[in-house]
């Protein structure tokens, strides 16, 4: 099993729901288990939109190509299917649920994850949480406030890492978790992935960003770059490092070409 | 023939009024109100002639008054009103079979998970064995403080001086319209009597109340907080009441003496063929406060708007409600808190949920008096959206005769957002397991104020009020 890649792309095509513009003009991507892959490109390349197709945004829609995840037919599942089935979407502006703590909000995805007649067992859980906000370096308190209520942008990419951590998934998206954060929290998610993926070295990674600077603090293994709708560049972690120089410009022609 | 039609014409819809029981009752006033009935009712409880004659008068105000027009539709009330029984001997109530409960409610029951001793007392048919051990310890403890907790009809009977000082000076008959009626043919409800300086740190519950008459349809509660005394008492509960009649109409008058501090809890769940209109205030003397936390559920048209007149100086009145309307109801409920002497402050925070095609309506009144300074009043409205057909409306009232005085008014309309449902379902959860933690979360401020059971009772039906609204 362990050589079948965990997710693979072939020839995805995509646009919002409720316009007939076509943002994503067949990407092909496959990502191997346990292997941390980053997508770059400038604003506007689709990136965000690859994201929210892969978990089932409902205003995004695929209109061609398709996504095997595990084995299954992704474009298939409803976003709580993708997500119980062991995909996890990192926000980039995560939701505010007033009146329920972080604690109950995660009590209720992990319940949803059960059987009918099956109980989450609460010591457990209240174990397993204080662990995960140990690993993290986060205070114990933090699971008492109201999900993402009132946070700032480092706050709420930390209930978006610590969800994370507790959920496990097989593959985490993350979607320009790094836009908007000072260094400290930059750190934080830098820190909160790359424990995740020494505790699980079969946990894939695709990183969503537009700016080379989380590839500072999380190694790659792969780097690809996404212009108008398409990949039009993969690679190792050298990638990154020639954007870093020479910016986006240098792969546009071979977009329009 | 449709089959409704078909029913009617068989007699069938019978069960909407009352049980068909093989044996006639021992006591049932005639369908519709009259002066014979009044009388009827007040001789069978054998009644001082000041009651009768109350009652009577009440009865004359109450065909004075026209249908109020200012709230929810009561156009199809007075055909209701027409054939309705006002009184049923309560234990005549208690014959009724268990059988003819219809499947539905039952089923409701089943997935709350109450136990079936208690879903018969819901239902109507049982009474409650196995909580009077409690209760009876309870009693003995509350009788040893001088408590009073009776039900109205024994309270007029042991307590007749306190009992008339009291009874109809917080809410007169001419109040409105169906204080009224109330008045005139008030039956069941309970009689408290909090002496000076008594803490009770257990809730009155009126669902311990046993051996007595169950809550009625013109139910009548008049509770007296001396002094400094503190107390909470609840009734009501989050299951659905199965009521064979499609009307209720209560009236609920607390006085809170100077220095206390009193809470009224009510949750209701009515069945959804049910007018509720009830009148509920509390006079709060000198430092005292007065609370009221109120949700209500269900019925088919419900206005209520718990009040609180501050008429002593720094007088406080709460009043916190949550209200739930689902497809076809109507909940039209808020506050009133009438500010009449200095130093009175009071809060009111409101919050409604509409699924399908329910309204909520929030309308509330705050008035304050000349000369009522450094008065202070918020009032806070929020309103969930659960689907495109959902509607809420906002009629807040505020008459402000003092200039010195401070008053707050905020109103939000929130609708279940696609990116919220999102946002939850890509964490695995369904969109009705989302749906209902969404909710809950909007209500969290008020249910973690009710007693546990009561909170997770809420929180349980409103997980089963969730199915079927998504799709």
């Amino acid at each position: 099993m362990s050589d079948t890649p965990i997710l693979t792309i072939r020839n995805l095509h995509g646009k919002v729901a409720d316009e007939d513009i076509e943002i994503l003009h067949g990407v092909d991507l496959e990502i191997g288990r346990g292997e941390i892959h980053a997508i770059m490109g400038p604003n506007g390349s689709g990136k965000s939109t690859l994201a929210k197709t892969l978990s089932g945004h409902p205003g995004y829609e695929a209109t061609d190509g398709e996504v095997i995840f595990e084995g299954e037919d992704l474009l298939e599942q409803e976003p709580d299917e993708r997500s119980q089935s062991g995909l996890f979407l990192a926000f980039q502006y995560p939701v505010e649920i007033p009146g329920v703590s972080i604690a109950n909000f995660l009590r209720t995805a992990l319940q949803a994850r059960l059987d009918e007649d099956e109980e989450l067992d609460l010591f457990d859980f209240q174990d397993q949480l204080l662990s995960r906000m140990e690993l993290l370096d986060m205070d114990p308190t933090f699971a008492e406030r109201a999900v993402n209520d009132g946070f700032s942008g480092g706050e709420k990419k930390r209930n978006e890492i610590l969800q994370m951590a507790m959920l496990q998934p097989k593959l985490a998206l993350m979607d320009e978790t790094d836009s908007g954060l000072d260094i400290d929290a930059l750190q934080v998610v830098a820190h909160g992935v790359n424990a995740l993926a020494k505790e699980n070295p079969e946990m894939s990674f695709l990183i969503i960003t537009h700016y080379q600077r989380l590839l500072n603090y999380i190694r790659p293994d792969h780097v690809h770059v996404m212009v108008g709708g398409r990949i039009v560049r993969s690679g190792g972690p050298e990638v990154a490092e020639e954007l870093e120089a020479s910016g986006y410009e240098s792969f546009k022609p071979a977009a329009a070409g | 023939m449709p089959q409704n039609e078909m029913i009617q014409d068989l007699g069938l819809d019978e069960y909407k009024y009352h049980f068909i029981t093989e044996d006639e009752p021992v006591f049932r006033s005639g369908r519709g109100l009259n002066e014979k009935v009044v009388r009827e009712i007040s001789a069978q409880k054998e009644e001082p002639e000041w009651m009768l004659e109350f009652r009577l008068k009440a009865l004359e105000i109450y065909n004075a008054k026209p249908m109020p027009t200012w709230g929810g539709d009561l156009s199809n009330l007075e055909k209701v009103l027409d054939e309705i029984y006002y009184y049923v001997r309560p234990q005549d109530k208690m014959e009724h079979s268990w059988d003819d409960v219809p499947a539905n409610i039952k089923e409701t029951f089943e997935r709350l998970g109450i136990p079936e001793a208690e879903q018969k007392i819901l239902a109507g048919v049982g009474a409650q064995y196995e909580s009077e051990m409690v209760y009876h310890s309870l009693k003995k403890e509350w009788e040893d403080k001088g408590v009073i907790f009776d039900s109205i009809e024994d309270g007029l009977k042991n307590h007749p001086e306190l009992f008339r000082e009291y009874f109809g000076t917080v809410i007169p008959s001419a109040d409105n319209k169906f204080s009224a009626m109330n008045s005139a043919v008030w039956s069941g409800g309970s009689f408290v009597y909090i002496p000076k300086g008594v803490e009770l740190d257990t809730p009155l519950q009126a669902y311990f109340r046993v051996n007595q008459e169950q809550m009625g349809q013109f139910e009548r509660t008049l509770i007296i907080a001396d002094e400094g005394s503190r107390a909470h008492y609840i009734e009501g509960c989050t299951a659905p009441v199965y009521s064979t009649e499609s009307f209720h109409s209560g009236v609920i008058e607390i006085v809170v003496k100077p220095g206390a501090h009193f809470r009224y809890t009510t949750i209701q769940n009515w069945s959804n063929n049910m007018y509720n209109l009830v009148t509920q205030r509390a006079l709060v003397h000198e430092g005292a406060t007065m609370e009221w936390l109120d949700g209500n559920l269900g019925s088919k048209l419900t206005m209520k708007y718990p009040s609180c007149y501050l008429v002593g100086e720094g007088a406080h009145g709460s009043i916190l409600s949550i209200a739930y309307s689902g497809d076809g109801q109507h909940q039209d409920t808020g506050g009133k808190v009438i500010h009449a002497a200095p130093n009175t402050s009071s809060q009111i925070v409101s919050k409604s949920i509409s699924k399908g095609t329910g309204r909520s309506t929030y309308r509330g009144l705050c008035q304050v008096y000349e000369g009522s300074v450094n008065s202070k009043s918020n009032v806070e409205c929020d309103a969930l959206l659960i689907n495109d057909t959902s509607r809420t409306d906002t009629y807040p009232y505020i008459e402000i005769e003092e200039k010195k005085s401070t008053i707050g008014h905020e109103a939000t309309v929130s609708k279940v957002g696609d990116e919220q449902l999102f946002y939850l379902m890509s964490r695995g959860m369904s969109e009705e397991e989302a749906m209902a933690l969404i909710v809950r979360g909007f209500i969290e401020p008020i249910a973690k104020l009710l007693p546990l059971e009561y909170a997770v009772e809420l929180n349980r039906l409103i997980e089963l009020e969730m199915e079927g609204s998504v799709g």
